[in-house]
């Protein structure tokens, strides 16, 4: 009895779900979000979630004859969900294209499905470089990390610093970031020493210890978006802002959301990056205003610049393919150029990576908050990982 | 509630007929297992989570084993999963994709660790064994994490590919295949399982559960039972580690985190503790509370997914499937007061 109620619940639970997939007609164009929502990082899919629909909220619904149908889906950032609810959106809902994508290994395990049934995967968030390699039909609207991190190796060298300490998240990005700045830095003839600490549940203090050891001139560090909070915390609690250490960053550190909250503490952090809210431009200011609008005051920050981004690149490609999907789709997608809050952007044709500025900036108080403000551009930055195979 | 103390007046035969009695296919079961085939044929669309509730059903049956019917405390059951797992996936791209092979491995491999770290388990109390148990899962987890050159670190195990099953039946994009190999592994070990709860084995491990030092004083050896229920455990969730990674064709590190242990013991503390069906049962409702809730509102469902645990305990799930049981009893004209095979194990964790 109690047994056949559960069956019963099963059912109708699947009946239901799989009726509001049959309902829609062929002319909706189905979008699947799949973003962490819950769990460490979600704060990267609340950013994405809110931009990606306020980006439909300003450009309407219906492109080229097309009902664009926006699911959202929380995976909790752990891969085989990601998977499974991408499979899902793919045969029960039809989705045309599936998006978001909030760490690496979430990308990664859904690229063979991207492959195989031939539907674009739009990442807005992941940055591994070998991420857009993994399937032909992805193509990312957010950046990579050597994107960032050479040009932060370039410009330390040029600003006398011989020395430097990294310290990344061990995984895909920070491995990436590790690479690229030990690269670029080792060349212009500087000198590094690299550390990692476990993604999972991060306790910096003993790598800070290192750190103060080994006196560097200045510290590399990357963090995945929402962490760099709890870095700061432990960056003063060690004393190592006194210590006459520079702090330098990919821009994951000083992420928009978080940076106000952190205090005058993250003050003078140099960073490289594509986004900030800070960036001067009337696209940006129209971005930000409406955003924080939408969201309660919500400050946007790479994240959702990528959803925004990832949005109007699925709108654009099929306004191009006048609503066909796939492989069309992609290729449309492919060389696609404009004007994105965070200044020019391409989607490259040849590795369906990003084109982009990289702005190099340090964090000061504007109007009573923390931002990220830019003194630098470094224009039209490639994947430089990618661009280095091609040569 | 207490089952009835195992009472050395019995006679041997007594004994063997209430085993038997026990141990006899009743109408609810077969017709679980009727519905849960016929999901194969009806509900093709929800291949790929039924799947994922399969896979999770047998690792729950994996820690009843040792919970339910030993009394055993794990909060690292996760460790032989994740074992399972990143052997079936590791196994899959050096050596062969043949899908039994590799499960009988993952098998094998969480048996051997379960073997080794069921000694650690034997000495101490419950608190102990929480510990201990979490430890090795932490351990684990961070062995997994740190031979990235093996498991792919925390960017996880790519590129496993498998073969057809049984040479035949490739793993489709609609999970069919999938869900079809796991629904009939977790049917064929449930019935192992079955086997080993109502043997006179499976009765000892109750009889250590509820009274150990009684249990040694009859001369039923104690450590060597617990010993070898925790490896067939270990075993089981090796193996349903080896289905996911092999139905989902990628391993993460997460197979091994904490939240995988705890969720299993959620969903038999939902389903019901030392009772096989209890972790299917409750493999299913979380699933799909899960599935429907955080469709629903992908940001708040993990506060409904509480609420409804908060709720379930407090009105008692224990007096919930007894009153099922009194209606399933008088509809079937079965007697209600029909000896239980679940015995109502409250204010235990």
């Amino acid at each position: 009895m109690l047994r056949r109620t559960f069956v019963g619940i099963v059912s109708a639970a699947a009946l239901t779900l799989g009726l509001g997939g049959a309902v829609s007609a062929q002319e909706t164009m189905k979008v699947g979000l799949i973003l962490p929502m819950t769990g460490p990082f979600a704060s990267t899919g609340r950013q994405i979630e809110a931009a990606a629909k306020l980006y439909m909220q300003q450009n309407g619904d219906t492109v080229a004859g097309k009902k664009i149908q926006l699911i959202v889906k929380d995976d909790t950032g752990v891969a085989d969900v990601t998977k499974r609810l991408a499979q899902e959106l793919i045969v029960n809902d039809k989705v045309g294209v599936i998006a978001g994508f909030g760490l690496t290994p979430l990308a990664l395990a859904t690229a063979p499905l991207a492959t195989q049934a031939k539907v674009p995967a739009v990442v807005m968030a992941a940055a591994t470089s070998t991420i857009t390699e993994a399937s032909p039909f992805i193509v990312r609207t957010s950046g990579t990390l050597p994107q960032n991190a050479m040009p932060m190796a370039e410009w330390a060298s040029q600003n006398g610093i011989k020395k430097v300490v990294t310290l990344v998240s061990d995984y895909g990005p920070g491995i990436d970031a590790e690479k690229a700045f030990s690269g670029a830095f080792t060349k212009a003839g500087g000198q590094v020493e690299n550390l990692r600490v476990p993604l999972q549940n991060p306790d910096f203090s003993p790598f800070l210890q290192k750190v103060a050891d080994a006196k560097p001139d200045a510290l590399f560090v990357f963090v995945p978006s929402g962490v760099g909070a709890q870095f700061m915390k432990q960056f003063v609690e060690r004393g190592l802002d006194k210590g006459g250490i520079k702090l330098i960053a990919t821009g994951d550190v000083t992420d928009d959301d978080i940076l106000n909250g952190m205090g005058d503490v993250a003050l003078g952090t140099i960073t490289t990056h594509y986004y900030s809210a800070a960036h001067d431009s009337p696209e940006n200011k129209a971005f930000v205003d409406a955003f924080k609008k939408a969201n309660n005051g919500m400050r946007p920050n790479f994240m959702a610049v990528g959803g925004y981004d990832g949005m109007h690149l699925i709108y654009e490609g099929l306004k191009k393919t006048n609503g066909a999907g796939g492989q069309a789709l992609v290729d449309a997608m492919k060389g696609m150029s404009w004007t994105s809050p965070r200044g020019p952007i391409t989607i490259d044709p040849q590795t369906r990576d990003i084109i982009q500025n990289v702005y190099v900036r340090k964090v000061e108080r504007v109007n009573g908050e923390l931002y990220n403000v830019e003194f630098a551009t470094i224009e039209d930055v490639k994947d430089p990982v990618k661009a280095a195979k091609s040569n | 509630m207490q089952d009835k103390p195992f009472m050395s007046s019995l006679t041997t035969d007594e004994v063997a007929t209430s085993l038997r009695r026990k141990g006899r296919w009743g109408l609810g079961e077969v017709l679980f297992w009727l519905a849960a085939a016929a999901t194969l044929f009806f509900l093709p669309e929800r291949h790929l989570i039924l799947n994922e509730i399969a896979i999770i059903g047998l690792f729950a049956v994996s820690l009843d084993l040792i919970l339910g019917y030993a009394g055993i405390v794990s909060l690292g059951h996760a460790a032989f999963f994740g074992v399972g797992a990143y052997v079936a996936g590791i196994f899959a791209k050096e050596m062969t994709g043949d899908p039994l092979t590799g499960l009988a491995v993952a098998g094998v491999a969480a048996a051997l660790l379960g073997f080794a770290t069921s000694f650690l388990v034997l000495r101490g109390a419950d608190l102990t064994r929480l510990m201990v148990t979490l430890g090795v899962a932490l351990v684990a987890g961070e062995i997994a994490n740190q031979a990235s050159w093996l498991t792919g670190g925390a960017d996880g195990l790519q590129g496993i590919m498998m073969g057809p099953l049984l040479g035949m039946f490739e793993f489709d994009i609609f999970g069919t295949t999938a869900y079809a190999y796991s629904l009939v592994v977790l049917f064929v070990l449930f019935v192992v399982a079955r086997r080993i709860v109502h043997s006179p084995f499976g009765l000892s491990l109750r009889s250590i559960r509820d009274n150990s030092l009684r249990a040694r004083a009859v001369g039923i050896p104690v450590n060597r039972r617990l010993v070898a229920i925790y490896t067939i455990s270990a075993a089981y969730a090796g193996i349903a580690g080896g289905l996911l990674a092999q139905t989902t064709q990628f391993v993460s590190l997460d197979v091994l985190a904490f939240h995988r242990s705890a969720d299993v013991l959620l969903v038999l503390v939902i389903g019901g503790v030392g009772y096989l069906y209890g972790g299917l049962i409750g493999a299913v409702i979380f699933k799909v509370l899960q599935d429907i809730l955080s469709s629903m509102t992908p940001q708040y469902w993990q506060f409904w997914i509480g609420l409804i645990l908060v709720v379930l305990v407090l009105a008692g799930r224990e007096r919930l499937t007894e009153r099922a049981r009194f209606l399933a009893g008088r509809l079937f004209g079965r007697s209600a007061g029909a000896p239980r095979t679940a015995p109502a194990r409250e204010g235990r964790p």
